[in-house]
This record gives C-alpha cells, sequence and structure tokens, in this order.
C-alpha cells in the first residue's frame, strides 16, 4: 500500500479538476521535473547533454505534436520529418531576417508557420481517412524536402545548401551557436518542453480534447452529435504541427547547429516519432516523454552493448541494431499495444494493491 | 504572361514538335509503371486478404533479390565467404521462393498471430518492424555492398524508326504480364484462391464456412513473397541489389492509393499512370523547377485523386455507418 489515494477527499471544484488529483502523483511530478532542472546539470557531461538529454527533450515536444494528431484526433501521419523541416527553416529565415528579435518569439513564429503549412496539408483529412491519409501526407514530406532544397530562397542563398544557426541569447544567456554551454541548452529545451507538455495536458483534457477524441472513436458519429469534423480536425492538425515545428526549430537551432534539410528530416524521421508515439502510448501525453527517450536510448545503449561490449564492428552493429530494435517494435506491440504508458498505469494499481495479489 | 506560357503552353508545343520522342518518353513511362505495379502488387494482395498494411513490401523484395543473389554466386550465409557452389538462375529462383514461402511461415507464426484482431495501426507498425528486421538479417546474412544480378535477362535496345526501346523494359513487361495472368488465374480458379476472396470479403464468414484463416495467411504472404521476388529480380537487374532497392516501396505507395488499395487492375493501372506521369512531367515541366520532381510528383497526383475519388481509382466504395 505504497500508494493510496484514500483520505484524500477534493473540497472544491478547482481540486477535483486539478492535472494530478492524487498527491502522490503530484509529488512524484514535481520531484522529478526539480531533479531536471536542478539535479541534472550537476553531474551530467556533455555527451550526456548532447547525445541523450537534448534530443529526448526535442523529440518529446515533437512526439506531442504527433500524438495529440494521431494519439488523439487519430489521424495517422507520416509528414512529421517534412513539418519539422519547415519549422527549422522558417527558424533559420526568421532569424537571420530579424537578428534582434528574441528566440522565444522566433521558435513559437516558426511553429505558427508550421501550423499553417500543417492546415494546408490537413485539408485532405477532409475527405480521405486512415493509409490514404497517411499516404498523403508522405507527400508534405517529400514535397516540402524537395522544396527547401531546392529553392535558394530558404537557405539564403549559401552554396553548400546548409543551414547554420547563428548566436542567439535568451535573456542573456546564449542558448545556440557553437559558443553555448550544453547545460543552457538542455535547460532552454527542458523548460520549452515542460510548457509546451503541461498546454497539451490541458488541452487534450478540456473541450478541445474531447472533440478531437470524439472524432477518433467515430468520426461520423461525432458530427451527428454535433462537432464539426473540419474545424477539430484542422485544430488538430495546425496545433500538432505547431508542436512539431518548434520541435523542429529546436533541433537545428539548439541541437545540430547546422543542418541539411533533405537530410536532417528526411522519412525516418517521420518514423522515428511515430515509433515514439507508438511505444510511448497513443493517446498519453506521458507516453509522449516516455517514448521519445526510449527510441532515442535503445540504439545508443545498444551500440555502446555491442561495439564496445562485444567487440562487434560498428558494420555488423549496426545490422544487429536493425534486427533487434524491429524485433522489440514487435515484441512491444504484442505484449503491450497500448504502449509503455499503459505499464507505468499498472504499476501504479499493482503498487496500490502491494503486498496483496488483488 | 512568361510563366503561365512556359507552364501550359510550352511543354505542349515541344510534345507537338517532336512526337516521337514524346512517344519515346510516354513508352519509357510505361515500362518504370509496369515497375511501380510489381511492387504495389504486392501491398494490394496482403490489404485484400488479410486488412494488413504491408509496408515490408519493399524490404521484403530487397530480401528476396539478397538471397538470389547470394544462392548465385554461392555465398555462405552469415560468413560472407563464396564456399558453397554457385547455382544456376532456375535452382536458385527456386530456393528463393521456398525461403520465402519460410519467411511468410514465420511471420504469420511469430507477428500476425498474436495481433489477431488489433487495430489497423498496430498491425501496419508491426509490419514495419518486420521490415526492420528483414533488413537487418539480409544485411548480416549476405552483406550490405551493393552486388550485380544477372539472370540474363537480354539487355540492349531496339530501334524502331528513330526511337529506342530498351529490350530489358520489354522483358519487364511480359514477365509482369505473365505474373498478374497467373495471379488472375490463381485467383479465380483454383480453390485456395476462392478461399482467399473469401476470406477478404468477410474474415469471419469465411472462417465460419470453414476456411483456414492461418493457412490463408500463410499463402498471401508467400504469394506477396513471390511478387516480391519478381519485383527484386528486375529493379535488382537493372540497378543493383542495395538497400535503396526497399525504397521502391515508397514509391508505390502512391501508386497504390491512386489505383485503391484493394484493387489489383487499379494497382497495375495506377502504376501506368504514375510511370507515364512521372516521366513525362519530368522531362517537360522539370526543367522549369530544376528537377528532381519525380520523389514528390506521383504523392502529388495522388492527392489530387484522392481529393475527388477518396477510395482511389479502383477501390471499393467505403461507406460507412455508426
Amino acid at each position: 500500500m505504497l500508494y493510496r489515494e484514500a483520505g484524500q477527499f477534493k473540497r472544491s471544484y478547482e481540486a477535483d479538476a486539478a492535472i494530478f488529483p492524487i498527491a502522490q502523483d503530484r509529488w512524484v511530478v514535481m520531484v522529478f521535473v526539480a531533479i531536471l532542472f536542478l539535479g541534472v546539470p550537476l553531474v551530467a557531461s556533455e555527451y550526456i547533454y548532447q547525445a541523450i538529454l537534448v534530443p529526448v527533450l526535442i523529440y518529446s515536444i515533437a512526439a506531442l505534436g504527433l500524438n495529440i494528431l494521431t494519439g488523439y484526433c487519430g489521424q495517422l501521419s507520416l509528414g512529421t520529418g517534412g513539418f519539422m523541416a519547415v519549422g527549422a527553416v522558417s527558424c533559420y529565415k526568421l532569424t537571420t531576417a530579424f537578428p534582434e528579435m528574441n528566440l522565444i518569439v522566433v521558435l513559437l513564429l516558426s511553429g505558427v508557420i508550421t501550423a499553417g503549412v500543417g492546415v494546408i496539408f490537413g485539408i485532405p483529412s477532409l475527405r480521405i481517412k486512415g493509409f490514404y491519409l497517411a499516404v498523403a501526407t508522405l507527400a508534405a514530406q517529400f514535397f516540402l524536402n524537395w522544396l527547401f532544397n531546392k529553392v535558394a530562397w530558404f537557405q539564403n542563398y549559401t552554396p553548400s545548401g546548409t543551414l547554420t544557426m547563428p548566436p542567439r541569447e535568451v535573456f542573456g544567456v546564449l542558448v545556440t551557436g557553437a559558443e553555448a554551454l550544453p547545460r543552457d541548452r538542455y535547460l532552454f529545451c527542458l523548460a520549452l518542453a515542460v510548457v509546451l507538455g503541461l498546454a497539451a495536458c490541458n488541452m487534450v483534457r478540456g473541450p478541445v480534447g474531447r472533440a478531437w477524441m470524439a472524432i477518433r472513436d467515430m468520426d461520423i458519429a461525432a458530427e451527428l452529435i454535433g462537432f464539426r469534423p473540419f474545424n477539430t480536425k484542422l485544430l488538430a492538425f495546425s496545433v500538432s504541427s505547431f508542436y512539431i515545428g518548434i520541435a523542429g526549430a529546436l533541433a537545428f537551432g539548439v541541437w545540430l547547429g547546422s543542418v541539411e534539410t533533405a537530410e536532417a528530416f528526411d522519412i525516418n524521421q517521420s518514423f522515428q516519432v511515430l515509433f515514439m508515439v507508438i511505444v510511448g502510448g497513443l493517446g498519453s501525453i506521458l507516453g509522449s516523454f516516455i517514448g521519445a527517450a526510449f527510441i532515442v536510448l535503445t540504439p545508443i545503449v545498444l551500440t555502446n552493448l555491442m561495439v564496445y561490449g562485444l567487440g562487434l564492428e560498428a558494420v555488423t552493429a549496426k545490422h544487429f541494431e536493425f534486427i533487434f530494435f524491429g524485433s522489440l517494435i514487435i515484441l512491444f506491440l504484442i505484449l503491450e499495444p497500448n504502449g509503455m504508458a499503459r505499464l507505468w498505469q499498472i504499476a501504479k494499481e499493482k503498487l496500490r494493491l502491494w503486498p496483496f495479489p488483488h | 504572361m512568361e510563366v503561365l506560357h512556359a507552364v501550359f503552353a510550352a511543354p505542349f508545343l515541344d510534345m507537338a514538335d517532336d512526337p516521337v520522342f514524346f512517344l519515346e518518353v510516354v513508352i519509357g513511362g510505361l515500362m518504370s509503371g509496369v515497375m511501380y505495379s510489381l511492387v504495389a502488387l504486392g501491398f494490394v494482395l496482403i490489404f485484400k486478404a488479410s486488412g494488413i498494411f504491408n509496408f515490408s513490401q519493399g524490404v521484403l523484395a530487397l530480401f528476396a533479390a539478397l538471397t538470389l543473389v547470394g544462392l548465385m554466386t554461392g555465398t555462405m550465409p552469415f560468413s560472407l565467404q563464396k564456399v558453397l557452389p554457385e547455382f544456376p538462375p532456375i535452382i536458385a529462383i527456386a530456393l528463393t521462393i521456398l525461403v520465402m514461402i519460410g519467411i511468410a511461415f514465420l511471420i504469420e507464426r511469430i507477428v500476425l498471430r498474436p495481433l489477431v484482431n488489433q487495430s489497423d495501426m498496430i498491425t501496419f507498425m508491426s509490419t514495419i518492424g518486420i521490415a526492420f528486421v528483414l533488413e537487418g538479417v539480409g544485411d548480416t546474412m549476405w552483406g550490405s555492398d551493393v552486388k550485380v544480378l544477372d539472370i540474363g535477362i537480354p539487355s540492349g535496345n531496339w530501334v524502331i524508326g528513330e526511337m529506342y526501346i530498351q529490350i530489358f523494359d520489354l522483358w519487364a513487361t511480359a514477365i509482369a504480364g505473365i505474373l498478374v495472368i497467373v495471379l488472375a488465374v490463381f485467383f479465380q480458379k483454383t480453390r485456395t484462391g476462392r478461399a482467399l476472396r473469401a476470406v477478404a470479403d468477410d474474415h469471419q464468414a469465411a472462417l465460419s464456412v470453414g476456411i483456414p484463416l492461418k493457412t490463408i495467411w500463410v499463402v498471401v504472404w508467400s504469394v506477396a513473397g513471390l511478387v516480391a521476388l519478381v519485383g527484386g529480380i528486375m529493379w535488382g537487374s537493372k540497378s543493383g541489389v542495395q538497400f535503396s532497392l526497399s525504397l521502391i516501396a515508397l514509391r508505390a505507395l502512391p501508386v497504390l492509393i491512386i489505383g485503391g488499395l484493394t484493387s489489383i487492375p487499379g494497382a497495375i493501372i495506377g502504376g501506368l499512370i504514375i510511370g507515364v506521369g512521372e516521366k513525362v512531367s519530368e522531362v517537360y515541366w522539370g526543367p522549369l523547377v530544376n528537377g528532381a520532381i519525380e520523389n514528390w510528383f506521383a504523392y502529388i497526383l495522388a492527392l489530387i485523386v484522392l481529393l475527388f475519388r477518396p477510395q482511389g481509382l479502383f477501390g471499393e466504395k467505403i461507406i460507412e455507418r455508426v
């Protein structure tokens, strides 16, 4: 009985509608976030920041976005990489055109631009569904990448076609460019991830989220009881693309520093984010974070184990990584199709009953 | 005005100016369309029979081609040393078919059976998992370098008047045609084929009249493996057997949705439409935008078709009830 809600009475509607109505949940989350903000910077090395923490946070934001669209609104999308590229390119164009603009404003505007693009590519979702829609979103992926590659204006006419992020400060702290401290990049991404995560949490449990879920569960029925599919689906597309755009801008500006859009945001990115959402749990905010952490960490752990632990060649290790990764996904789908967030829920249930089995 | 002229008038004038060249482009497009259809067929077969959107079709083709090359060069699996006897093409193909049937059996047993009755998205994801595993296994077994595949399909050009037609493409078309006829006979005339169509119509009804679903799925995946082998041979002899072979799956997706996910003739006609559209647009409109529009043209075309016919040109009408 490590975990119980008995005796926690709610005396107001606010308390009843809180994000974490159970005190233990609240404390665990708060302590965890506090550790991330205060504890991690004391111990983490540059490698850990750059290879693990920053990518996990950025992919979490992208996974949140895709989860809103696929997990909550039920529209399968394979265009994530393309939308991330839109975010990255908007961030680059904005920050080079207006060097004085605050980076946060740049990021938000990048998100807004991506949202606009997302809405355009979301329009077919009003007519087509399921796998047909998934293939239609691939059109976004290929078309956008081609566009950014071919039109030199998007790269500011640099001959190499590479976007390079100039150094930018947020409230006097350098977070982009080669000079920025990994710690500051990490804290910046963390702050954004927390804010965006909270926002998503609140969106999906409010009227907007309920409309999305109604459309997901049965769109015709939802239409009959008064949800407008047009508004609801396009809103999901725009919010989702907003998140994904910010993730793309962060991946470019804060994490990688310089990218070739066609390479950095190719179709594999789309699949990777989709894996995160499905392994983490469709329709779960927590799942987006867990899934991102899992998918970023697994290859790193595997490579280290095989190359340094077993002494395999890097190429062979890469092949084994493929096999292992694929098997893992299949295994996960067979054992727990609802994702890791569901495992966490089951764990909480068990803790509640412990030491009794039922 | 100049832009309008360049987009709407000049390409057509070019076509009228040199009709022989235009015909050559169209024929080239039809031929590459046949190759797309070969891949798309595999998708449709599995989707029809089990409702699974099989993303691993491209990797199946790669795996089949790798196995075939490996057997023909006498490579020992996993060691990459050429110690085994070199099989002649016919025997190697027969052995590869056996391997593909084995894979179909494994996929059904290990992946699909535990996932029966899961949502479409889950089974779709599982086929992505299959694609990863097969790719890893294929590379570990046979090595990841580019291989030459030559099973004796003649190459060279065939000249009619001023037109050049590649003989290889003609062979590809002929083989694809034979494959489609064989599949059609199999589906229409044999007992197993009828059972397959019954399963495609309604799983539960098929089960209740005594059709064994599990066997049917193995058969379907074997047939898809066979189609993948043919596709793999064609693409492999054309551009070498290498990782990028698995990406033809991405080329085949728009073909699928133009034709409709459930229609075999749709896959073929969709392939031809895409093939011709891609080549013609690349040759006549490509230069306007610095080329390389092949990558997305098919998708945008598919998107436009979908806006008017959400189930594709030949797909079954999607009827939804609350």
